[in-house]
């Protein structure tokens, strides 16, 4: 399983990365897309929407099924990969390059809230 | 816990991703659903559905059983090893299972119903069977071979395999040994389904895969079926549905002076509902139990996926009767309406997409 030490998870198996311009990059991990399968369908949030932590804001589509995507922190919609939303199936091919959208977060301490790489391993192998 | 098929262990082997369908733990797919949905529309696939089951009808009564128990009728089947898709229908006209009748002999048939329906279908069947015997044969696995090339493989990696079936015409089957070779599936593709002695299941599976036949899973199955505009029971119809209503009319006789069970119900009838087929024209993904709103009301999509041959996604949909090929509709999926077109199934046979945006 694949679970890059750098990131943070939360238990709905997004990912997300502070960078340097202060934006969280939010993805889906490597084990989703594999239980999701063939993704074929993202859609994505607004730029400019606010998000709180837990809510539903984008949708994964595999062949089989529809997911929901939770905002991992709570802030605003900076960007959204629209590259990603052309071709789904960069999820697939790598779900930690294919990321979906960035989040300008309210508070970044709340990135501390989230799963570092050993403790979201322990959940994605019992997931 | 689920039951497994003969071929269990080799799925195991394949890696297949296992999942519980109706009862049977089954290979959902081996790593993508996709490329196996392509596999078998370009070159040849393999499915094991050992979770259907075949039910041999033996004795003098079989034919007048059949005649009775299903709603197509037996009498179009002269030729031994001929086929015949039909649904066999409660009382009220709704559908108990769809099935595939193989005939043999007037005293012999052999029908092949769906794995989550094979109990109660057993019952209904014994039920009326009178002197009939009925028999499960739990002791037979299926593997269909589907696709282009699926024949020329199958004769590559069966011996004798060419010289029974090479005269095959859709829709029949011949003998092989005690195996049964049938010109039939569920794909939309050229291609056999074989019904062979579990224990010899694994050898013809290995052998098929070393001519270049590659496994997938239900996941494929499903949406090529769907692509073929093919019904899957208890999704497309139920016993809450007539075949009328699920776009099987092709396969009621109701002509024919024979009475069969369901049949005054369905010729008094004139079904309020139907099933035609979907495109959709914005981007996303139709699923079963979506609404559908048409001009003439509301209607429910029955089964829906992405379509991987037409990068798009299609459905099947229980509509108010009146709306035609060509209207536009408008589906429901989470707090949108999206913008679909009604067509006529198929979407595709035989590798080609015979369904286009004006």
């Amino acid at each position: 399983m694949n679970i890059p030490a750098d990131l943070k998870y939360a238990q709905s198996h997004e990912w997300a990365r502070l960078a340097d311009d202060g934006l969280v990059t939010i993805g889906i991990s490597d084990h989703a897309q594999e239980a999701l399968g063939d993704i074929v369908f993202l859609e994505l949030p607004q730029v400019g929407h606010k998000v709180k932590a837990g809510e539903e804001c984008a949708v994964v589509e595999s062949v089989k099924a529809a997911s929901d995507i939770y905002a991992p922190i709570s802030g605003e919609v900076a960007a959204v990969n629209q590259a990603a939303a052309d071709a789904p199936e960069s999820v697939n091919q790598d779900a930690y390059a294919a990321w979906l959208f960035k989040i300008k977060p309210d508070n970044v301490a709340d990135l501390d809230g989230l799963l570092d790489a050993a403790a979201y391993a322990k959940i994605a192998a019992e997931s | 816990m689920p039951k497994q098929t003969p071929l269990y262990a080799t799925h195991v082997r394949l890696g297949g991703k296992l999942v519980d369908f109706a009862g049977w733990d089954m290979p959902l797919h081996y790593g993508s659903q996709v490329e196996e949905h392509h596999q078998v529309r370009r070159d040849a696939g393999m499915f094991d559905v050992s979770h259907m089951l075949s039910v041999d009808l033996e004795g003098a009564g079989a034919h007048d059983l059949l005649h009775r128990l299903i709603a197509n009728n037996v009498d179009k089947l002269t030729v031994p090893g001929r086929a015949l898709y039909s649904c066999m229908l409660n009382p009220a006209g709704g559908v108990i299972d769809d099935l595939i009748v193989y005939f043999f002999r007037p005293d012999f048939y052999r029908l092949v119903v769906n794995a989550g329906t094979a109990d109660k279908d057993l019952a209904w069947i014994a039920q009326h069977a009178g002197a009939v015997a009925v028999k499960p044969r739990r002791d037979l696995a299926m593997i269909a071979v589907q696709g282009p090339n699926a024949r020329a493989k199958t004769w590559a990696a069966l011996p004798g395999a060419e010289a029974a079936s090479a005269e095959l015409k859709p829709f029949h089957a011949a003998w092989l040994g005690d195996a049964l070779i049938a010109r039939t599936g569920y794909t939309g593709e050229d291609g056999f389904e074989l019904m062979i002695p579990a224990e010899r299941a694994e050898a013809t599976w290995n052998a098929l895969l070393a001519t270049g036949v590659k496994p997938a899973g239900l996941g494929a199955r499903d949406t090529l079926r769907l692509e073929a505009g093919m019904a899957l029971y208890g999704q497309d119809m139920d016993e809450q549905t007539s075949p009328l209503e699920a776009g099987l009319a092709w396969t009621v006789d109701l002509a024919a002076p024979r009475d069969f069970i369901g049949k005054s119900v369905l010729a008094g009838r004139r079904p309020d509902r139907q099933t035609l087929g979907l495109l959709l024209i914005d981007k996303g993904v139709l699923r079963s139990h979506q609404k559908v709103f048409t001009a003439l009301g509301e209607g429910e999509i029955t089964s829906g996926t992405f379509s991987p041959t037409m990068s798009r996604s299609i459905a099947l949909a229980r509509l108010p009767t009146g709306v035609a090929a060509g209207d536009s509709v408008e589906v429901e999926i989470r707090d949108k309406r999206l913008k679909a077109t009604v067509v006529k199934p198929p979407f595709v046979r035989n590798g080609k997409v015979l369904i286009h945006d004006n």
